[in-house]
């Protein structure tokens, strides 16, 4: 019988590192984008703090699991049955993550992200929906020097070049 | 020029896309006649001043903004969700 092989969207780009920086790639067993109907965000946290334990997040928040994923919208790491609550989606294959982490990586971000990222405003769980290069980006903060980047999968490489670019010209400044 | 975002927060123009005049919001009633249809289509004023416009976070929230401006100093006033707008 033939053997499919699956390959993760950064397959062939990750890990990189330079110096203390590293870049490796995130696989979420499942991604679930939620957007709840009219008037039902508390049915839904309700029924998500059952299903994987946390309940929506505020706005440019993460809580556990969940995602705040724009306007109305969160992405849910976990499985779900929201029927008659929220319109959902499987989403699984459809993005790129990746977590850089190291002394330096708010350097490296800073060369290609237009908001502040520094860890006085931009603090552990919080979440920006925004631009890295030209890629649509979100990016969540997971630890003191570690963020999750979260992207189309079919720009995965983009964001790979674009990260790589950055930590050289940061090493190269010493 | 930076527009704040009532979700995001104060972000640069480029993450926004550029619709038009916030007039597009009051939609006449379907029997309101040729002339007002015509007018809502395809009649916008030019002032040099305070403007309202629509506006998209197309690489933030995705969220529709009213933003109030004044074309003239480039200052931009406010934002607000354009859901929340009364129609």
């Amino acid at each position: 019988m033939a053997k499919l092989i699956a390959l993760t969207p950064c397959a062939g780009l990750l890990p990189i590192s330079l110096g203390k920086i590293a870049v490796t790639e995130v696989l979420p067993d499942r991604l679930m984008s939620v957007a709840p109907f009219a008037g039902q965000n508390k049915a839904v946290s309700a029924k998500l703090k059952s299903h994987v334990g946390a309940v929506l997040s505020g706005l440019n928040r993460r809580i556990g699991g969940v995602t705040w994923f724009g306007h109305g919208t969160w992405m849910v790491a976990g499985d779900v049955a929201l029927d008659g609550l929220a319109a959902v989606t499987d989403q699984s294959d459809a993005w790129a993550v990746v977590a850089i982490s190291g002394a330096g990586s708010e350097d490296v971000l800073a060369r290609l992200v237009p908001i502040d990222l520094r860890a006085t405003v931009f603090k552990k769980n919080h979440v920006a929906k925004t631009m890295l290069g030209h890629l649509s980006v979100t990016i969540t903060r997971t630890a003191a020097n570690t963020f999750e980047i979260m992207v189309m999968r079919s720009m995965a490489q983009t964001l790979v070049h674009d990260l790589d670019v950055a930590m050289r010209g940061v090493a190269a400044r010493g | 020029m930076r527009i704040t975002c009532p979700n995001c927060g104060e972000r640069d123009r480029r993450e926004f896309y550029y619709q038009g005049d916030a007039l597009a919001l009051d939609r006449p009633s379907q029997d309101a006649g040729l002339s007002v249809w015509d007018d809502y289509l395809h009649n916008r004023g030019n002032p040099a001043g305070d403007t309202k416009d629509l506006w998209f976070h197309e690489a933030g929230c995705g969220a529709w903004l009213v933003v109030d401006r004044n074309t003239v100093t480039h200052a931009v006033h406010k934002a607000v969700l354009a859901e929340k707008v009364k129609r």
